[in-house]
């Protein structure tokens, strides 16, 4: 390592090569799996194909990018495949039973998010509970009141939710543009405000945090209201799509949606993590789900894949961050 | 008989830690090893345990040649050391640990009975038979842990024990217990090597003392021809450098912060102190004596139990209820290990110097990089940080340039009054010299600056008046000109002998 001092714009040019860098092996990794089967499949390389991804992403993407941010701080949340579910279901009450707007009822299954993840994160810092704990706790009791807000029945909504879904721009639905707005918005504030600092600060050196004179916790809260909040609206997004709050919807979506995380390069150790690639984690995912079925994979077969694709990322990442150490 | 017999052992790391160090150690023999912080008896006794490999000199146990290479290797030879840490598993009984290692089995089965009953006759050689063997580790006060701490160590063939500070955690009728021990190991011609700065302990319990001081073997005496205050000169020696730095800064006068009987348990007992503008006042005192946890309570790191603190000369306490208050208020705190404390290593060091204050740096919430990087670059070059850049993440830095980096943050926030902690611990001599002339700036500035040392030398260089703690509570303030190295150190050992402390 040579102690020489430099000028400011070298060190501006080199972290923005490593940025590049960061992006490079996951975008790699994406464009050789598109290759791949549209090699395998001659139906795979049409604009259907990716019509069909964009529009089946975005309630993951979105419930994702909050993932990002909990897992920054050393956090994580279990519960927002649940919260998903009871967040449609009281936007289905307001809507089929108070006959409210589709604009309001979208409030409504925010707020409910945004309290059962305020929950999260009160009681987790509060009595110092592992969020593991606190959120495996709350995927029981959201699930739980999900079934007692729709008397256990898939509630019908039909016609009034479908906008989220219903295609607008090059056959976009509303809700990819959303989940794409978020996941700019997310990764700037992650980035270039306090609040982002502060939090990769909290994931790296709690303590050195609170020394340094930052009050941790009503951030580390903050972190898991953003995330119900965010599972809020990605539950209305799942709603939109099945026409229907389904008491049922999102079983085990937190595990696809921490993988998508995890994939993209985040650290479960926390005071890691990048929002574009939890983008590139979800895109991952979802065209293997796709490629897989186009060129005929069984399901468990597709499940077995996508379970060997989560640990290899894990185990490159883990080489590419121990290789841009060495380099410096 | 000679048991243990080391000659001319030193050790060098980037200086010389220990120098030509011989000493003998009889069998039944309890050997007190004592000097200040720093004087090399924990060096010492690790290369006698094999913990550290001495760069010279060589040892002798029992008439054959002895240098292990390894704990194991000594274990081995009954050569064993009760470390300060205990290594006990709290979640498995007393036999389990005691016996952890060779555990009875049979097919994999553990043999719960043979266990308890070797356990059993494992405690009654050191005539602890109070406990039951099933009990679990956990369940034991920190006195009991450290018998089951010793009795495992004397599994097997113990020909030698070690023991480093261990009545540091324990109460008065433990350390009769742990004392009654020792005498049961000296009948059975066990060796002792007793690490320990409480001169009546060693009083009690030794044959003989042996003085450290710099690495040097100063002195080694029989425990009854020596009294308490020999110990302490011959801990001390003549240092020549007793007067340090000559240019006193002049007193402003305004109080910057005032403590009145702050105090917390027994750690910290009803200290009061003010520190003027522009002063730099030492805090020296033992490991333990509780200036660390003072220092966390001003900055309220820990909650205070009773006393106040008072800034800028105010007649109305400040609420400083966290250390997000006492930065609010113009307090900052170099903490004492900066790595998991002070840093967040694997980021830049543009990151770790704005941390503190940084909305200096954005504007609504949203950071300003060039405001920032500008910013960052002026405090790399005021402090000397050498680095590649200020995006270098501050685990490749050196001790010292990690220093600066924490220092920097404090000067970024523009604090008042700065507690440093052991703000030179592993920092390097050129990078030392830095941090002083910083200090001296600060200073002139009209900081106040509260500083921990260990290194008696660094604050009768840097301090206008140098406060003692011992045992908890504040002792004495000398003022520049009025302290001697021993003056300093007897008042450091004062609240650890046996007559009342010197009253403040």
């Amino acid at each position: 390592m040579e102690l020489t001092t430099s000028s400011p714009t070298q060190g501006r040019l080199s972290s923005m090569r490593g940025t590049l860098g960061n992006y490079a092996g996951l975008l790699a990794a994406l464009v050789l799996m598109v290759l791949f089967f549209g090699w395998k499949s001659q139906y795979f390389f049409t604009a259907n194909t990716f019509l069909t991804i964009a529009n089946d992403i975005p309630a993951v993407l979105v419930t994702a990018v909050g993932m990002t941010y909990v897992l920054i701080i050393g956090g994580i949340d279990l519960s927002v495949g649940s919260v998903m579910a009871l967040a449609a279901a009281c936007a289905g009450i307001a809507m089929l039973q108070w006959h409210w707007p589709l604009q309001y009822a979208v409030f409504v299954a925010m707020a409910v998010g945004m309290v059962a993840g305020f929950l999260n994160g009160a009681i987790s810092v509060a009595w110092r509970i592992p969020s593991f704990i606190v959120t495996l706790g709350m995927l029981e009791m959201a699930r739980g009141s999900a079934y007692i807000a729709t008397n256990s029945r898939t509630q019908y909504i039909g016609g009034p939710v479908e906008w989220f879904s219903t295609p607008m721009l090059f056959g976009l639905c509303p809700a990819f543009l959303i989940a794409i707005l978020i996941v700019v918005a997310a990764q700037l504030v992650l980035t270039r405000t306090v609040y982002g600092r502060y939090l990769i600060g909290i994931g790296t050196n709690e303590e050195a945090m609170r020394l340094a004179g930052v009050d941790t916790r009503p951030l580390k809260i903050s972190v898991f209201a953003v995330l119900g909040l965010l599972a809020g609206l990605a539950g209305m997004m799942q709603c939109s799509r099945l026409e229907a709050a389904d008491p049922n919807a999102g079983i085990g979506a937190e595990l696809v949606v921490i993988a998508a995380v995890v994939i993209g390069g985040t650290s479960l150790m926390g005071g890691r993590g990048s929002v574009i690639n939890t983008f590139f984690g979800v895109l991952i995912i979802s065209v293997l789900e796709a490629g897989l079925a186009q060129i005929g994979a069984s399901e468990p077969t597709k499940r077995i894949i996508t379970g060997a694709v989560i640990i290899v990322a894990v185990i490159l990442d883990m080489y590419r961050e121990r290789r841009t150490r060495r380099r410096e | 008989m000679a048991l243990l017999l080391g000659e001319n052992l030193g050790k060098t790391y980037v200086t010389p830690v220990l120098r030509g160090v011989s000493f003998q150690l009889d069998q039944g023999e309890v050997l007190a090893l004592t000097g200040e912080n720093g004087a090399g008896k924990s060096t010492l006794t690790k290369i006698v345990a094999g913990l550290v490999h001495p760069s010279e000199g060589t040892m002798t146990l029992a008439g054959k040649p002895f240098s292990p290479a390894s704990r194991q290797e000594a274990e081995g030879l009954g050569v064993r050391m009760v470390l300060q840490e205990l290594g006990l598993i709290p979640t498995l009984s007393v036999a389990e640990n005691l016996l952890m290692g060779h555990i009875p089995s049979r097919a994999g089965f553990i043999r719960r009975d043979r266990l308890n009953e070797l356990a059993e006759r494992q405690m009654a050689i050191i005539g602890l038979s109070g406990i039951d063997p099933r009990t679990l580790v956990g369940r034991l006060g920190v006195g009991y842990q450290q018998m089951v701490e010793i009795a495992r160590n004397l599994v097997g063939d113990c020909r030698l024990l070690i023991l480093d500070e261990p009545t540091a955690t324990l109460t008065s009728h433990e350390i009769d217990r742990l004392f009654e021990q020792i005498h049961a190991l000296k009948a059975r011609g066990v060796g002792i090597i007793y690490i320990s700065h409480r001169l009546d302990e060693m009083q009690q319990v030794a044959d003989r003392v042996m003085v450290l001081r710099d690495g040097n073997h100063i002195a080694t005496r029989p425990m009854a021809e020596v009294s308490q205050n020999d110990i302490v000169r011959l801990m001390v020696g003549h240092d020549v450098n007793q007067e340090g730095n000559a240019q006193a800064r002049p007193a402003t006068g305004r109080t910057a912060l005032e403590l009145r009987g702050l105090g917390r348990g027994k750690v910290v007992q009803d200290v009061s102190l003010s520190l003027q503008e522009g002063e730099i006042l030492g805090m020296a005192g033992l490991v333990g004596a509780g200036r660390t946890e003072l220092l966390r309570l001003i900055f309220g790191a820990d909650p205070k139990d009773r006393g106040e603190v008072y800034l800028d000369g105010s007649a109305t306490p400040a609420r400083i209820g966290s250390p997000m208050a006492a930065v609010r208020l113009g307090l900052g705190l170099v903490p004492e290990d900066r790595k998991s404390q002070g840093l967040l290593l694997p980021l830049a060091i543009r990151i770790n110097v704005t941390l503190s204050n940084i909305r200096a740096v954005a504007r609504k919430g949203w950071l300003k990089g060039s405001l920032e990087r500008l910013q960052v670059n002026r405090l790399r070059d005021l402090f000397g940080v050498k680095c590649s850049s200020i995006e270098q993440p501050v685990n490749e830095l050196s001790g010292g340039n990690q220093q600066k980096v924490v220092f920097a943050r404090w000067l970024h926030r523009d604090c008042k009054v700065l507690l440093l902690d052991e703000p030179t611990r592993g920092v390097d001599v050129s990078a030392r010299a830095d941090i002083y002339q910083q200090m001296e700036q600060l200073a002139s500035a009209g900081k106040a600056i509260l500083m921990v040392s260990s290194d008696l030398r660094e604050l009768i260089q840097v301090c206008d008046r140098i406060a003692v703690m011992s045992a908890g509570r504040l002792v004495q303030v000398f003022n520049r000109g009025e302290w001697t190295q021993q003056a300093l150190l007897e008042a450091a050992f004062s609240g650890y002998l046996a007559a009342p402390p010197v009253a403040p």
